[in-house]
């Protein structure tokens, strides 16, 4: 009985020791990141890329906290993305999903097949790059950068459900006082939804947060560059730096691995930091499916 | 049902009084119907224009398309985008790359999803696996443009931490960005990086589901482990294997556009291995704006993908429970 007991914490044990193995190899890539952020910039080249800094420096830090003008420039322009897309985007989609959650709207169904449809197909990238840049005009624009993530059908769909699920008798008894339906949803049923809201807010922000693409297609101009797609610029053309920004004039002095990587950690420290925070929102949001 | 219409109904009063106050509560129902439907109208508006008019953008494939003409004004060309497009080998080996590797990752990826949910389904009662979560969930929301990074760190020819370790024990550092050979292995274990979290998450959910009698009466029996797994859980997840399956090689036309752009730093070197659908019609559209080519590519990527996404959820509804929906329609 007793070697059985062993054989089982010994199972366990191994069990444990992979998981975590695996847990590591999730975190070990993003630590190499933050690692040569610290290196110094000859140290890199000569001895290369490891987990702990073969020499410890924060020159990178220095030369992009010397002339910050890009990176403040593109975490304005994400920032302000993020936010106001974010409250845009989840006003507009919980109006459509509680409109559709109620028993008595007469366009309940048709307007749920004409938006639940929408699932089924994907135009692609070409209709939707003619349409933002010949027809909607709005190419070099703050507004690129929110519009595309206002409504997505799939997070509709899990309001609509949420708010289906409320109990009718409070917004019964708001109807009886004499509110108005929209006071109705203001005031009751978002409040009553708010952790569906937060986890749909979550992905939302993460989705304008990591954004390159839409920058990729649609913005030429400097000034409006998102975090990721200037990380991207960066690294794409390590010259660019000098022609957008100004950090370093010459490209001598510029470390220039190292600066990419301590970018690299300024735009994905907000990131890290908010997954950390709500994590138990991102785990009920893939649960529900939001993540596809 | 309405609770509300009734329970505001008057309770005395003439007939007539009663008649007016119901026409009251028709004009508040007529009232209460606008505000929904004004409430909808934004997101209704974004879906119309983004999801309904783009769909007009398939006709593009049957034009020689000029911005100056728009998309009705330019010249009909039938079928010559088309035999452009097939004429050229990039278009097909597009079209290959795609299949074969959205098939080489569903099956890597369902394999160690489901490994990794009986992993942690055997020590889900431990307090650490909630931290081993957030660990195997994090990859997931680190931007494509920052895996970019850390894979060059890893694979970059000079000082890259894997060709260091080839160097110190003696063996030739390997020129990854000029070696289009090893690049499916590459992109299937960044995938399983980003993706592996999440997808064991949906499978740890349906094995909590089992009932646990299941696996005393097995474990009674003599079962061991991976005779438990493969009697009790692997034959009640199985539904749920097949349903996503289904639902994933729906999408088979559709690459991730980050992974395969970013990841592999749009190396042209690359392309006989990572150059996918979406990256072709990307640089047909935007880099060698050849729009007319990329609509064609684009026409049948998403044409063939709504017949397969049609097909592949009808399947699934045929075979899902009722009581768990998992079709999207």
């Amino acid at each position: 009985m007793d070697t059985d007991r062993l054989m089982n914490w010994i199972g366990r044990f191994s069990i444990h020791l992979v998981v975590l193995i695996l847990g590591l190899c999730c975190l070990i890539p993003l630590l190499l990141i933050l690692s040569a952020s610290f290196t110094d910039e000859i140290a890199l080249t000569r001895s290369g890329y490891s987990l702990i800094p073969s020499q410890f420096s924060t020159s990178a830090y220095e030369m992009i906290f010397r002339s910050p003008q890009a990176i403040v420039r593109a975490y304005a322009v994400s920032i302000f993305t993020t936010v106001v897309g974010t409250i845009i985007a989840v006003f507009i989609m919980s109006m459509l999903g509680y409109a559709l959650s109620r028993p008595t709207f007469v366009l309940r169904k048709p307007l749920s097949l004409f938006v639940f449809f929408t699932m089924l197909f994907n135009g692609g990238l070409v209709p939707y790059y003619i349409l933002m840049t010949q027809y909607l005009r709005v190419q070099d624009t703050i507004f690129a950068l929110m519009l595309p993530y206002f409504v997505v059908v799939y997070y509709v769909l899990i309001l609509r459900t949420y708010f289906a699920a409320l109990p009718g008798e409070l917004i019964d008894a708001a109807r009886v006082d004499g509110a108005g339906e929209f006071r109705i949803f203001l005031t009751i049923a978002l409040p009553l939804a708010k952790p569906a809201l937060a986890t749909i807010a979550l992905f939302t922000a993460l989705n304008y947060w990591n954004d390159w693409t839409t920058a990729l297609y649609f913005i030429r101009d400097p000034q409006l560059y998102p975090l990721q797609y200037l990380l991207y610029i960066i690294q794409s053309n390590a010259q660019a730096m000098q022609l957008q920004s100004g950090v370093g004039v010459n490209l001598g002095e510029v470390p220039t691995q190292t600066t990419r990587m301590a970018m690299a950690v300024l735009a994905t420290g907000p990131a890290a930091l908010f997954f950390l925070f709500f994590q138990r929102y991102l785990v009920r949001g893939v649960t529900l499916g939001a993540f596809k | 049902m309405d609770i509300s219409f009734n329970q505001s109904l008057p309770k005395t009063g003439s007939l007539r009084a009663g008649r007016e106050r119901f026409a009251f509560l028709k004009r508040d129902h007529f009232r209460r119907n606008l505000t929904w439907f004004l409430m909808a109208l934004p997101a209704l508006v974004w879906i119309f224009v983004f999801k309904y008019l783009t769909l007009f953008g398939v006709w593009i494939a049957f034009t020689n398309y000029k911005v100056r003409r728009g998309v009705f004004g330019s010249e009909f060309v039938g079928l010559d985008n088309f035999r452009f497009l097939f004429a050229t080998d990039t278009a097909l080996r597009a079209t290959f790359n795609t299949i074969g590797l959205n098939l080489l990752f569903i099956a890597g990826g369902t394999i160690a999803a489901l490994f990794l949910a009986w992993l942690l389904y055997e020590i889900y009662a431990s307090k650490l696996t909630k931290y081993y979560q957030t660990m195997l969930l994090l990859p997931r929301f680190i931007s494509w443009v920052v895996v970019g990074y850390f894979v060059y760190a890893l694979l970059a020819t000079d000082n890259g931490l894997i060709n260091m370790f080839l160097r110190s024990i003696g063996l030739p550092p390997i020129q990854w960005y000029n070696s289009p050979q090893y690049w499916s292995g590459i992109l299937l274990l960044v995938s399983l990086w980003s993706g592996m979290g999440i997808s064991s998450l949906i499978y740890l959910s349906g094995m909590l589901a089992i009932d646990v009698q299941l696996f005393e009466s097995a474990r009674i029996d003599g079962a061991n482990k991976w005779q438990q797994f493969k009697y009790v859980v692997f034959p009640m997840i199985l539904p749920l294997v097949v349903i996503n399956l289904l639902l994933s090689t729906a999408y088979i036309l559709n690459a991730d556009f980050g992974l395969f752009f970013q990841v592999t730093r749009n190396q042209p070197l690359l392309y006989p291995t990572t150059d996918v659908l979406d990256t072709y019609i990307y640089r047909s559209l935007i880099v060698t704006q050849n729009v007319s080519m990329a609509a064609a590519a684009q026409f049948y990527q998403s044409i063939v993908g709504f017949v397969l996404v049609i097909v592949f959820n009808w399947i699934v509804r045929r075979i899902e429970r009722a009581d768990e929906p998992l079709s999207l329609f």
